[in-house]
């Protein structure tokens, strides 16, 4: 990649952006044609069962979960980092907003007080999850250690907090207004979907269009060359693993409200697929490339897998080892068409 | 005896025993208990398994890589032993070298996928993990085998003594073993080519290839060791609990990461010691039996791992700044890296 730049001419800005906004080219046109292959064949498969619309609202309702966590996990990856601790900060936020919620709100409370001790709880996650970023984004950026390291460790506290402060205990009951986050509809669209696209939306936007968007990029390329170039990393780093934390927060408040319910090890098999999303959405995982439309791509064909080889009544077990087989073939292919589209756009 | 001690001076695994000792120091103070040799016994015979788990880990991250998908290669390693010697009654001679050879294949597998597609370690073996737990689960339906062979689980004592305060202590199977692994690992690490081969390759690969180090082979000797000991502590971790269950090594694999990595060794490759990776798991079982001991909830056992890990890696990464030795891995070659 960095041959292609300094190839002896001038690079505008703008030119050095598309290229960034591009890559990788093609992964996703090719992602999307696996896309459509996958559901064309589920259909042909199950005529009468794959191509409704109960198929296509149960989906919306899975995907958010794991598409709001894959969030969480993309942005580090995209600055060339790691978070280990997201499933771990997402139950700690999850356990503290549901102790608030099970505490303060009175059995009998009236809708004002609900509403009241709700947002409270919703504001105790939101400013825990930031505080968590924050010290997270900290210690990776001073101690130069691989944040793999740093996010074990934070992981492993946090973690540990957890089940020691709950006891491995369940904290379950929240007011039914809440839970409809989790389970509502507005008109067809569940409302969790549409969290997801909002919150997709918007961390999309800010990736590609903010100077620190630009900033997470150039860093996961090359650190020192961003130093260098006048970019307070060490801010934009905090800002990764903040802006990481506070999508945990989201994810938690989704998992209590679908759940009903709060524990320290909720969502424990999700951490490294949240990784394998993003890896086969075209994030790079060096860090540098990669855009959240293609993570949205893999998540969509994650869940149109599962649940069409589930209508097909394959073991959910065998269903994650197709994942795996699925990333590893889109790598294969990546591997084999990667000439080829480095050649046609060398010649453009 | 200088310049022994100069080779020591300002290393990781300095700091490192010295820790071991002021918290054994301090345990051995506050519990009785805990510096007598059957608790020690007992603690070897423990952590025996994430040893042989970590040594294998270990040779893997010198050589510049990561493997998450160990835990799953033990378990299926153990299961297919354990599935000949039962199912199909296959005797030990034969179920033992399967264990071992299955291990030995899935490993290999991960070092061809990386090698051949130029893939990052990290996402091929949380790949490869996936199929494999996820194919072991549809295979045995998630069901243990509960009537092992006598050959797997009967204890093996080869040494045996009564200490005059009436303990008992025992030396058996999986100590052996342990050591085994460990002084394998040695010698493959600091006395063979290959093993300064693999070195070379963890600091730097395009300079290791152009003295024709052959990276191909590395790789493939690096993670199929690495499934090779997967597959013994799979086989061992049956022979000490009775049973073959499917899921019971996985979720593990960040904790023996965790005991490689105090050790020393260095997730960008090529640094890392025998001794220090030992004095790694040392310190997470001496941390771990020394909270039990003092009666410390075991709840509170995973946050100690954490601050642990987080105060270690401060102190390295602090001191050193390893991560600036040079550019970003994997950028020269494209070979794996993390």
């Amino acid at each position: 990649m960095s041959e292609e730049i300094g190839a002896g001419r001038p690079v505008q800005i703008d030119t050095l952006l598309a290229r960034i906004r591009q890559r990788p080219p093609g992964h996703i046109v090719g992602l999307a044609i696996f896309l459509v292959t996958l559901v064309a064949a589920f259909s042909i498969l199950l005529p009468s069962r794959f191509p409704t619309i109960a198929t296509v609202q149960s989906i919306m309702f899975q995907m958010p979960e794991l598409g709001l966590l894959a969030l969480a996990m993309a942005i580090p990856l995209i600055s060339g980092g790691l978070n280990l601790a997201i499933i771990a900060t997402a139950n700690q936020c999850a356990l503290l907003m549901a102790w608030i919620m099970t505490h303060y709100i009175a059995a009998d409370a009236g809708s004002g007080a609900i509403a009241i001790g709700t947002a409270a709880a919703l504001a105790a996650g939101l400013v825990y999850s930031t505080l968590i970023g924050v010290v997270t984004g900290t210690l990776v950026a001073t101690l130069g250690v691989h944040p793999i390291l740093v996010t074990l460790g934070t992981m492993s506290v946090i973690e540990g907090g957890s089940i020691y402060l709950s006891r491995g205990n369940i904290i379950s009951g929240f007011p039914d207004a809440f839970q409809w986050i989790g389970n509502g509809t507005i008109f067809f669209f569940p409302v969790p979907f549409l969290l997801l696209m909002l919150v997709a939306g918007g961390v999309g936007l800010v990736l590609s269009r903010t100077s620190f968007g630009i900033s997470v990029y150039m860093i996961g390329s090359n650190i020192e060359a961003t130093r260098y170039s006048g970019v307070d990393t060490h801010q934009v780093i905090v800002g990764v693993y903040t802006l990481s934390s506070v999508l945990c927060f989201i994810a938690a408040t989704l998992m209590m409200a679908r759940f009903n319910s709060a524990s320290a090890e909720y969502a424990q098999s999700y951490l490294l697929i949240t990784i394998l999303s993003a890896v086969l959405g075209g994030i790079d995982a060096f860090g540098g490339f990669g855009r959240i439309a293609g993570l949205m791509i893999a998540l969509v064909v994650l869940q149109v897998i599962s649940s069409g080889l589930n209508l097909l009544g394959v073991n959910q077990h065998l269903i994650v080892a197709i994942w795996g087989f699925t990333l590893i073939a889109v790598m294969a292919v990546r591997f084999f068409l990667a000439p080829l589209i480095a050649g046609k756009m060398r010649r453009q | 005896m200088r310049d022994f001690l100069a080779r020591f001076t300002g290393r990781t695994e300095i700091y490192l025993a010295a820790v071991v000792l002021v918290i054994g120091a301090l345990l051995s103070v506050l519990s009785p208990y805990f510096l007598t040799i059957s608790n020690l016994i007992d603690l070897v015979e423990t952590y025996s398994v994430t040893a042989i788990l970590a040594m294998g880990l270990f040779v893997v991250l010198v050589s510049g890589g990561i493997d998450i998908s160990f835990a799953a290669t033990a378990s299926v390693a153990q299961y297919a032993a354990a599935f000949a010697g039962t199912s199909l009654g296959w005797p030990a001679f034969v179920c033992i070298p399967l264990g071992l050879g299955v291990g030995c294949l899935l490993g290999c597998i991960n070092a061809v996928l990386i090698h051949f597609f130029r893939i990052s370690s990290i996402i091929i073996t949380i790949a490869t993990m996936s199929v494999y737990f996820g194919l072991l689960m549809f295979v045995s339906g998630g069901k243990s085998i509960y009537t092992l062979p006598d050959w797997l689980t009967t204890r093996v004592v080869f040494y045996e003594s009564q200490m005059a305060n009436g303990d008992v202590i025992r030396i058996t199977l999986p100590i052996l073993v342990m050591i085994i692994a460990v002084s394998l690992t040695f010698v493959l690490m600091t006395r063979l080519s290959a093993g300064r081969q693999i070195y070379a390759m963890g600091g730097n690969p395009e300079a290791a290839r152009r003295l024709g180090v052959n990276i191909a082979a590395m790789q493939v000797l690096a993670y199929g060791y690495l499934g090779l000991m997967a597959g013994v502590a799979g086989l061992l971790q049956a022979h000490r609990v009775g049973e073959a269950v499917p899921n019971a090594l996985v979720g593990h694999e960040l904790n023996v990461l965790a005991a490689a990595v105090l050790g020393g060794a260095s997730l960008a490759g090529g640094i890392g010691t025998v001794p220090g990776v030992i004095l790694g798991i040392i310190l997470l079982a001496m941390l771990q039996n020394g909270l039990n001991l003092l009666g410390v909830s075991s709840y509170f056992f995973q946050m100690v791992i954490g601050l642990a890990i987080l105060v270690s890696t401060s102190i390295t990464g602090l001191s050193s700044r390893p991560g600036r030795r040079r550019a970003r891995p994997g950028e020269a070659t494209g070979a794996a890296r993390v």
